[in-house]
């Protein structure tokens, strides 16, 4: 008995150290086989099919790839079969980096805008693609997101940018006889008059997930009181600081929806409140453009949208119109010829085009006008005339240290509409971890 | 002492014990002394790694960015680990004892008392999502059948109390193993002695904790070693239900998690291998001293009685 106890004892330790020491294995999600041939195949004879996989974090957009955008492609190219192979948005960076250096990852990549894919490139996980044919039908503007600091290198074909907004139950309006807020005052006016009938959800979103709360929240009515790009070189120049009143503002209005928000908000996850929106229980849901083409398959009711709120009627309005999602190549990808193939259709009118109406709410970079066909896709473009567009502050050079301004701001956002930290509060933490390690270039 | 006899080398011992050496060091202690190697590297500007002695565990316990991390993934691991040993191992007794006494329908309950065991953890976190989700859960009209409506909240999502649910919720899952190996434990032991107390007079408590419990003392000691590193390993569950930032504000953060978020990164965030080797340090240094103090403490005192 002694020694079989010793013996367990011993096993156990033993697991003690294999699981404590070890790195985890990565969370690799679902990938067809062909994502690791036994043997790398050298350049395949003429006719002989390549399968290149595309890694993305738009999961929401599978059937569009598979029954849309990727037939369109093989059509042309009946060489290439293509696999479009999502992961989680949360997870999507974490799993992507691991699955680089595992050297495992997908011929094509996704690219998030600015420092997250610059590093990829300077690790060397991104192949340069200054000379791919179509490179030149993107202006300055939507390739920085993806080049170098000093422009020299682009590694990312652009695909498209998105805009924040509100969308809101026209039924609801409706029947409340509600008008679309332009100014705080109204929006307010409007979120009581909801909260009074009772019949919906004035405010539809959770903080669960937290990043809705920085997304969703605060890129989104923040550039109003930042003056968008203005704002954000200036704190980028190290003129303006969290702490200023116009970031403290927005978190204030933010600490203000708590009382319009679903009962339990605070474990309210983000797949929940698209549910609780689009099942026709919520009025109001502070979002982007993304979200169009699965509300209008989902809801049962007419969508509207409004700009994010002003303080006085006739200000000068911003909206958050960020260059968000961009395709880079694989520099370990094994068929380097056909993933450029693949990238210069990308940089195509003919894929702007599909895409761009395919998936309404993304809007194309292409330097050629697509025309959309979408109502409330051409209502997110038209606010372009109207507005002065900016991108969310934490993704350009501010992301580039640690702490993660972006983490920090998905944290910090969610604990003041929870009511745990004050706006003021989440500013001084904001400012103190950016002032850690950055040093505001002239 | 040499025998008169020489004996021929004894190669099948090799043969046999080959095939798990060669495993065990390839996939054991190879990575985890590599691991313990990368702790004391930090990658360069130029992507090489540079040797920089115990900076990272400097970095660690001092920087202002780092030290409240761990600080706080450190006391909530040990939130994780009190509550499993206060709920999830007394009610394993508890179970087992019923289990092993007479009764009707024993097998049945042991295999569904296990069942949340076997269950994967997604499975686990996206169940308790939906029954405690203050939109679709079932909690709150429960409560309110029964008139405690008022005593609903978001567990989940409130700083206060998500790590205690989430705690419980894996308590919820793995109470099938204390209860096993203490059910295992328990009928192991003989009718005999169990009878002479019983004509000693004890009375069904008596028995219980003067002739069974002292008994089965040694896998008391291996339940709480188990549940120790378990705990101190964990990482799935948190995963599952808060993501790694393990929200709402690093409420249910715990050594796995920052690990995870460390050492791969979280959306704008990049990893950082060599810090993430660091905690997986620290992780494995704490989980070794607790396997120490058992060993040395627990283990040597505890009299185990040939049966």
């Amino acid at each position: 008995m002694r020694s079989k106890v010793w013996i367990l004892a011993t096993v156990v330790s033993a697991l003690a150290i294999l699981l404590s020491a070890c790195a985890k294995p990565t969370p690799a999600p679902t990938q067809p086989p062909a994502q690791q041939p036994t043997q790398p195949p050298a350049q395949p004879p003429a006719g002989e099919k390549v399968t290149l996989i595309i890694e993305s974090w738009r999961n929401d957009d599978l059937p569009i790839w598979q029954d849309v955008i990727i037939p369109a492609f093989e059509k042309k190219y009946p060489n290439i079969h293509v696999i479009f192979s999502p992961t989680a948005p949360a997870d999507y960076n974490g799993v992507l980096n691991s699955k680089l250096e595992a050297g495992t990852a997908g011929d094509l990549i996704t690219c998030r805008p600015f420092d997250a894919s610059l590093k990829l490139y300077e690790k060397g996980y991104l192949a340069p693609l200054n000379d791919l044919p179509g490179m030149e039908n993107f202006t300055d503007f939507a390739k920085t997101a993806w080049s170098t600091d000093d422009m020299s290198v682009t590694f990312c074909v652009p695909m498209a940018s998105v805009i924040h907004g509100f969308f809101y139950n026209k039924e609801a309006f409706d029947k409340l006889g509600l008008q679309e807020p332009v100014t705080w005052d109204e929006f307010y006016q409007v979120l009581d008059k909801i909260k009074a009938d009772g019949t919906y959800i004035p405010l539809v979103m959770g903080t669960a997930d937290m990043w809705e709360a920085a997304t969703m929240g605060f890129q989104n009515i923040g550039p109003n009181y930042w003056k968008g790009e203005e704002g954000r070189l200036a704190l980028i120049r190290g003129e303006a600081k969290f702490t200023d009143e116009p970031y403290i503002k927005t978190w204030q209005q933010l600490a203000r929806w708590r009382d319009y928000l679903p009962p339990g908000f605070e474990s309210v996850k983000y797949p929940d409140a698209q549910a609780l929106f689009t099942l026709g229980k919520g009025a109001i849901y502070p979002t982007g453009s993304w979200e169009i083409a699965l509300f209008e398959k989902q809801a049962s009711f007419p969508l509207g949208i409004f700009k994010p709120p002003v303080e006085k009627a006739g200000d000068q309005c911003y909206i958050s119109d960020h260059v968000d999602i961009a395709l880079g190549m694989n520099a370990a990808t094994k068929h380097p010829e056909e993933a450029r193939i693949f990238l210069s259709w990308v940089a195509s009118a003919e894929f702007a085009d599909l895409y761009g109406n395919a998936l309404p709410g993304f809007f194309p970079l292409h330097s050629t006008p697509v025309e959309l066909k979408d109502p409330l896709a051409q209502e997110f473009v038209s606010w372009r005339n109207e507005c002065k567009s900016t991108i969310r502050n934490s993704y350009h050079i501010l992301s580039r240290g640690e702490p993660n301004l972006e983490n920090e701001l998905w944290r910090v956002s969610a604990a003041v509409i929870n009511g745990t930290m004050t706006p003021e509060q989440a500013a001084q933490e904001i400012q103190a971890g950016l002032d850690k390690w950055y040093k505001p270039r002239p | 002492m040499i025998t008169s006899k020489s004996r021929a080398f004894p190669w099948h011992i090799v043969v046999f014990l080959a095939p798990a050496a060669i495993v065990y060091t390839l996939f054991m202690t190879y990575p985890l002394l590599d691991s313990l190697r990368l702790s004391f590297f930090a990658i360069g500007p130029d992507n090489r790694e540079y040797f920089v002695g115990l900076h990272n565990y400097f970095l660690l316990f001092t920087d202002s960015t780092y030290a409240p991390r761990f600080v706080g993934a450190l006391k909530n691991n040990v939130v994780f680990f009190l509550v499993h040993m206060l709920v999830q191992n007394p009610i394993g007794l508890i179970l087992a004892a019923l289990l092993s006494s007479e009764g009707w329908g024993r097998k049945f309950y042991r295999t569904i008392l296990f069942m949340p065991t076997v269950l994967s953890y997604v499975i686990i976190g996206f169940i308790w999502n939906l029954i405690l989700s203050p939109l679709w859960g079932v909690t709150e009209s429960i409560l309110k059948a029964i008139g405690l409506g008022a005593l609903f909240r978001p567990w989940l999502g409130l700083e206060s109390t998500a790590l205690v649910t989430i705690s419980l919720i894996s308590v919820w899952q793995f109470v099938g193993i204390p209860m096993v190996l203490f059910y295992a434990a328990l009928i192991g032991i003989p009718e005999e002695l169990v009878e002479a107390a019983r004509v000693d007079g004890a009375t069904g408590w008596q028995i219980f904790w003067r002739v069974k419990f002292p008994l089965i003392l040694p896998t008391v000691g291996i339940v709480g070693i188990l549940t120790f590193v378990g705990n101190f390993n964990a990482f799935d569950l948190i995963y599952t239900i808060k993501g790694a930032l393990a929200g709402p504000n690093f409420a249910t953060d715990i050594m796995g998690t920052l690990f995870y978020r460390t050492f791969f990164g979280q959306q704008l965030q990049l990893g950082n291998p060599t810090m993430g080797a660091t905690i997986a340090a620290m992780m494995f240094l704490i989980i070794l001293s607790g396997v120490l103090i058992y060993m040395f403490l627990w283990q040597r005192r505890i009299q185990t009685i040939e049966m």
